[in-house]
């Protein structure tokens, strides 16, 4: 291993933008997601969802609908006697409270669209038919709808164990002395802000088809999660089975985003009446549960001072972060997801001194909530932005300079978040996308516009993001159930082909592809000799799945590590096949073992593997048959932070409050791109979806609790008219520990949107006195603050 | 469950006859009844366009209309574009190699509103495709290789 | 979101479906394109027991310019206006369909289905009253053609009798610097406020501040007095009755409403 070069660019697949190894079967309409998947004699299941946003139940009557044609079965809570799920932290009860979420509500219902009941039917219009028999009596409670109102005097308690609906406090850091340091700047400035809760909106909704199987004794679970085997451990705790007579397996999925990195109840549910009535039963979620019974995030409340010196440096810090987490916490990251990781890493890419923070979830009658690409990151980092900008203003900086003057520069370096960050290119990125404005013209355009009648502003947003947590990271969050490792396995088959699984979850991001291209490079065989095996619990000793941009750090590194292993093997038999020392062969970089010295003298993988396989007595004593390896990976520190800076032009329209985005730059640095143009895709794809909560996108409620965007009527997914053409700049500064200098990204675009766009609005409203820190920005608010600076300067 | 109604379909060019309650969309009957899973459900109420299919060769939701509605009628789904031995069309190759599909779940339903865009507009302007494009939602591009995928397509095509 | 079971019938006649309607009766529902019928059924907002189907009747998707008048079909889909070549009269009727939905809902949508349906910021509502269009339906006892100021009754209601079908709109009058705008936060949304001006009728009407289409004479006075545009629109702001409503206050709907009518006129006089 250690002739194993740091990084590897020798190759000649990484860093190339192959073809796509998933192309072909989803463009075909040959893929096989969830709901293509039919079994005989399955049935389908839909929810009896509650209507009321806080109850309790008094009856649930099902007799109607077990009379319903087609209606096969009906099940309650009491029916199918499952456990429940529940996520913990390690955490004393004062900075969290533990809280149960039941597969089926049993005596409460806390928000609208919380199943009560499954129904079971021949299809799925009869199973809808069957739902709409149901009879639920609730006694209504009086529900808390807001994080105020969860956190005012003598509130509703959502669980009756956590008081002032409270579920997660907790104050990380308090630098000594920090109110000596605001006291004493020259320059204190604020930001109040709340954030939209968002729907992280796969286009392919949550779904899963569940079938017990005599033959393999297994309940055979697929299910389009992110999360394959945390999904087994809940699920078989919930049913009663062993591990090893559950498996899941996952096909291919229409996105997740987060949504679906968490076990969701009607997973459990559905087996569960898979289990019971030995039938396969499948449960497709329809758009309208999907928006107001899914999992939901990003509802967040910040008042953040920050202090500055008279040349705009920062002092500090001072933080307050409330995050509406609705009605439960999640598996397994709990409600302490979005609390947690705004407190850890809010000081961002900025050498802040001093630091103090509190950061709280609290529990309210709305749908629940779970990590969504970026997890709080959009928001603490628009915050910070925001602070930036209007220190700048009070000191009359140039907001970019500001930034300048704060970036972290020298690397390694420790924050007082005590956070290591690895190198990145923070003021290279800044310095690039400010010239490219620049050079594009924009600020020219901004500077006739006001002579013109236009408003036009240019905002940035600077951030990093850290990917690649590893099992301390997550330990440090101190989470009860804590990932960060993966786990690869490498077997050769006799053609000298090879397959590989890894514990990470593809949802779009290409790991077929990517994946494929560091074992390529590792062994030096075609990725079209390459199969990468992932999603199946019977398959793959253990994974974590897909989140927090873990895949190519952590999943790759683990597949490099696994291939390498490989390698060696195979230049063991190699040697001694062509009767020379290990250390005189090498991979030839063409599916083969050759001498270094006489390279004509050369054995494919093919010749290698029919020793291994078809005459292993020709096998070199102490290497067994078979070719197969496996390697795990964890990352030791901190990770590694991607890092970026996004710059955007917006004219608003005064007679409409209408926002167009002119031009967006973004100059990202994820390392070593494994394949470039995946990496574009994931930079474009995030900060659409961090344009559409800087906008368009948010998930209402009623006083009651009822959900008002119960459709893509209300809930605002922004199509091409409305998201700009991106212009994407790369830089590069590899990651030193991870297996080919890669670093994520999978969230970054999504981080860096929000605050870039809302300092462009901001800074098109320069002339109006006011300023908007509330996301999404209604159109309406941008065309008041254009009215009535219009109105003043008529005065 | 109600009556049950015979339906004739004509699907890729080939006949169907169905025994159906009328109240089943086309795209449930194409993607359960006929098993045509190319095609896929979104939103079922005509926002997202994923279960976009062509109707007598105009791009139609196949959320927003009943099986029964649409005899005698041609219908193509996105199974019919590529040549049997799975060679792809020109637009399955411009989606590809623009990037235009991440996980691939609304891709069938942009294919089959550019097939039928094109069709009818082969001249049109990037800014005309955007609009077009924007009748579909995506999660995962961004859109902007969509838009390029399927103008690189209609400058091919005008090219010869 | 599976709709409700209900029994599918075609009619191959107007006489046909307006005997079905007759015989039928409150249970039964007219689907011609099914574009905003079909998703409120979806989610069993709207749960009728027998569906008509119109769309094979011959003879209704025909648009027939006819002296003055251009008539409309009531099969004719939005996207065959869209595509048709109407002259200069009535470029507004192609020109304002950009407007209706997105293209996939634009091929099957039909004029008459949009008039039926009678959303208030619809585009075809709009037009009709301000082209001073007669919605021409028929019934058990025959032909009869409504103004389209009468027939938009409230939010969702019409003069359309349960047993009447419409067959036709007949637009009477040319109108070639008639304009329609809207202002959504997103393509192919409803609009939060429309706006269609007709210089020379003169017409004002506005979709999106009333339970219908509504005529605002008092712009109308300004319209035709040919003053400063922005005038027609404070006078549309100002003669306008709107509450505040989630979503959009009365004050941005009025500001809309200035907006989108100056615009509309700034464009109407460019023609």
């Amino acid at each position: 291993m250690t002739r194993e070069p740091r990084f590897d660019r020798t190759g000649r697949w990484v860093g190339a933008s192959v073809p796509r190894r998933e192309d072909p079967r989803l463009l075909a309409g040959r893929g096989r997601f969830v709901d293509d998947i039919a079994l005989p004699r399955m049935l389908h299941a839909q929810f009896v969802r509650s209507t009321i946003a806080h109850g309790r139940i008094v009856a649930v009557d099902l007799g109607e609908v077990r009379a319903v044609p087609g209606v096969v079965a009906a099940f309650t809570a009491a029916d199918l006697a499952l456990g429940d799920i529940t996520a913990l932290l390690d955490r004393p009860p004062h900075e969290f409270v533990p809280t149960a979420m039941p597969v089926l509500a049993l005596e409460k219902v806390r928000y609208v669209g919380e199943p009560v009941a499954i129904v079971v039917a021949t299809d799925p219009y009869a199973a809808e038919d069957g739902v709409e028999a149901a009879v639920v009596e609730y006694e209504d409670l009086d529900p808390v709808v807001t994080d105020t109102a969860a956190l005012a005097d003598g509130a509703p308690l959502v669980h009756a164990e956590a008081p002032r609906n409270t579920l997660v406090d907790v104050s990380l850091f308090a630098t000594e002395g920090i109110d000596d340091v605001f006291a004493q700047a020259p320059c204190v400035v604020r930001v109040r802000t709340k954030t939209g809760r968002q729907n992280a909106l796969p286009l392919e909704t949550r779904g899963v088809v569940a079938a017990w199987d005599d033959r393999d004794e297994q309940l055979h679970v697929q299910t389009n999660t992110q999360v394959p085997h945390q999904v087994r451990t809940v699920l078989a705790g919930c049913v009663g089975l062993h591990e090893k007579q559950v498996r899941v397996t996952v096909p291919d999925m229409g996105g997740g985003f987060g949504q679906k990195c968490v076990v969701g109840r009607e997973e459990i549910a559905t087996a569960a009446a898979a289990l019971r009535l030995r039938r396969p039963v499948k449960w497709i979620e329809d758009r309208r549960d999907a928006l107001t019974a899914a999992f939901l995030a990003r509802e967040q409340r910040y008042d953040v001072r920050a202090a500055f010196d008279a040349e705009g440096r920062i002092l500090g810090l001072d933080a307050d972060v409330v995050c509406d987490m609705g009605a439960y916490s999640c598996y397994p990251f709990t409600a302490g997801i979005e609390p947690l990781m705004a407190s850890a890493e809010m000081p961002s890419v900025y050498q802040v001194p001093a630091y103090r923070v509190r950061g709280r979830a609290v529990t309210t009658n709305k749908a629940p909530t779970a990590p969504y690409r970026g997890v709080s990151r959009p928001q603490y980092v628009m915050v910070v932005e925001r602070l930036m900008e209007r220190a700048a203003r009070e000191l009359g900086i140039d907001p970019v300079e500001i930034r300048r003057r704060n970036l972290i520069t020298v690397f390694p370096y420790t924050g007082v978040n005590r956070i290591t960050y690895d190198p990145g290119s923070y003021r290279e990125s800044l310095d690039l996308c400010e010239q490219v404005l620049h050079d594009e013209g924009w600020y020219d355009v901004r500077a006739r516009a006001v002579r013109e009648g236009r408003v036009i502003g240019i905002g940035y947003s600077c951030f990093s993001e850290r990917t690649g947590y590893g099992s301390g990271a997550f330990a440090q969050r101190k989470m009860q159930v804590v990932p960060g490792f993966d786990i690869s396995e490498i077997r050769m088959d006799v053609s000298g082909t090879v397959s590989v699984t890894t514990g990470t979850m593809s949802h779009g991001q290409s790991h077929e592809t990517t994946m494929a291209q560091i074992v390529a490079d590792r062994l030096g065989l075609d990725i079209a000799r390459i199969k990468i095996v992932q999603g199946d619990t019977d398959r793959i000793t253990y994974g974590w799945g897909s989140f927090a941009s873990r895949s190519i750090t952590i999943g790759g590194s683990a597949v490099a590590a696994a291939s390498g292993k490989l390698g060696e093997q195979l230049r063991e038999i190699a040697a001694h096949l062509l009767d020379a020392d290990v250390d005189a062969t090498e991979l030839d970089g063409d599916g083969g073992v050759r001498l270094r010295d006489d390279p004509a003298r050369r054995l494919s993988f093919a010749e290698l593997a029919d020793v291994a396989y078809l005459r292993a007595h020709l096998l070199p004593k102490g290497i067994g048959p078979g070719l197969t390896a496996s390697a795990s990976f964890d990352v030791a520190g901190d990770g590694t932070f991607s890092n970026a800076t996004h710059g955007v032009v917006v004219e608003l329209d005064p007679g409409t409050g209408g926002v167009q985005i002119l031009r967006y730059v973004c100059v990202e640095d994820c390392g070593v791109a494994i394949h470039p143009q995946v990496v574009e895709g994931q930079c474009r794809g995030g900060i659409a979806q961090g344009i559409a909560g800087a906008l368009f996108e948010q998930v209402t409620y009623d006083d009651a609790g009822q959900p008002l965007a119960p459709s893509l009527m209300e809930y605002k997914v922004p199509t091409a008219a409305e998201i700009p053409d991106v212009a994407i700049h790369h830089l590069e500064t590899p990651c030193a520990f991870t297996a080919n200098g890669a670093k994520g990204a999978g969230e970054g675009g999504t981080i860096g949107a929000p605050a870039a766009v809302l300092n462009a609005v901001n800074d098109a409203l320069r002339d109006t006195g006011v300023e908007l820190d509330d996301t999404p920005i209604a159109r309406e608010t941008v065309h008041r603050a254009l009215e009535s600076a219009l109105e003043n300067a008529h005065v | 469950m109600s009556e049950i109604q015979l339906v004739e379909l004509t699907v890729n060019g080939e006949r169907h006859d169905l025994a159906i309650e009328p109240r089943r969309t086309l795209v449930d009957v194409l993607r359960h009844d006929i098993g045509l899973t190319g095609t896929h459900v979104g939103c079922e109420h005509g926002i997202c366009g994923a279960c976009t299919v062509l109707v007598d060769g105009a791009p139609v939701r196949a959320c927003l209309v009943f099986a029964a509605q649409v005899e005698d009628a041609d219908i193509r789904t996105v199974e019919s574009l590529a040549e049997p031995d799975g060679t792809l069309s020109d637009l399955q190759r411009e989606f590809s190699a623009h990037h235009g599909l991440q996980c691939g779940f609304c891709t069938p339903g942009f294919l089959m509103l550019a097939e039928g865009f094109l069709a009818e507009r082969p001249d049109a302007t990037k800014e005309e495709i955007r609009e077009v494009v924007a009748s579909n939602l995506c999660r995962c591009t961004g859109y902007q290789t969509i838009v390029e995928a399927v103008d690189a397509c209609a400058a091919r095509r005008r090219s010869g | 979101m599976k709709p409700a079971a209900f029994t599918y019938h075609r009619a191959r006649s107007v006489s046909g479906a307006v005997g079905l309607l007759a015989e039928l009766g409150d249970d039964a529902k007219v689907i011609a394109g099914g574009q905003s019928l079909v998703a409120m059924m979806n989610f069993r907002l709207a749960r009728p027991e027998h569906l008509i189907d119109i769309a094979r009747i011959p003879g209704l998707d025909t648009i027939v310019r006819e002296g003055d008048a251009l008539r409309v079909g009531a099969l004719v889909t939005h996207h065959a206006v869209e595509t048709a070549d109407l002259g200069p009269d009535f470029r507004v009727l192609s020109e304002a369909m950009r407007w209706v939905g997105h293209l996939p809902i634009r091929t099957r949508g039909t004029v008459g289905g949009s008039i039926a349906h009678a959303d208030a910021t619809a585009e075809w509502c709009l037009l009709a009253v301000l082209l001073d269009a007669r919605i021409v339906v028929e019934g058990p006892a025959g032909r009869r053609s409504i103004p389209a100021e009468e027939f938009f009754q409230g939010v969702f209601t019409t003069a359309l009798e349960p047993d009447e079908l419409i067959v036709e709109v007949e637009f009477p009058r040319p109108a070639p610097r008639a304009t329609l705008t809207e202002f959504a936060e997103r393509q192919g949304d409803f609009a939060i406020v429309a706006a269609a001006v007709d210089p020379d009728a003169p017409r004002v009407v506005l979709g999106g501040v009333a339970q219908v289409p509504l005529r605002v004479p008092a712009a109308e006075a300004v319209l035709a007095a040919g003053v400063a545009v922005a005038e027609v629109g404070e006078a549309a702001a100002a003669a306008i009755d709107v509450r505040d409503e989630p979503g959009a206050s009365a004050h941005y709907r009025r500001a809309l409403t200035r907006t989108l009518v100056t615009r509309a006129c700034e464009e109407a006089r460019t023609r």
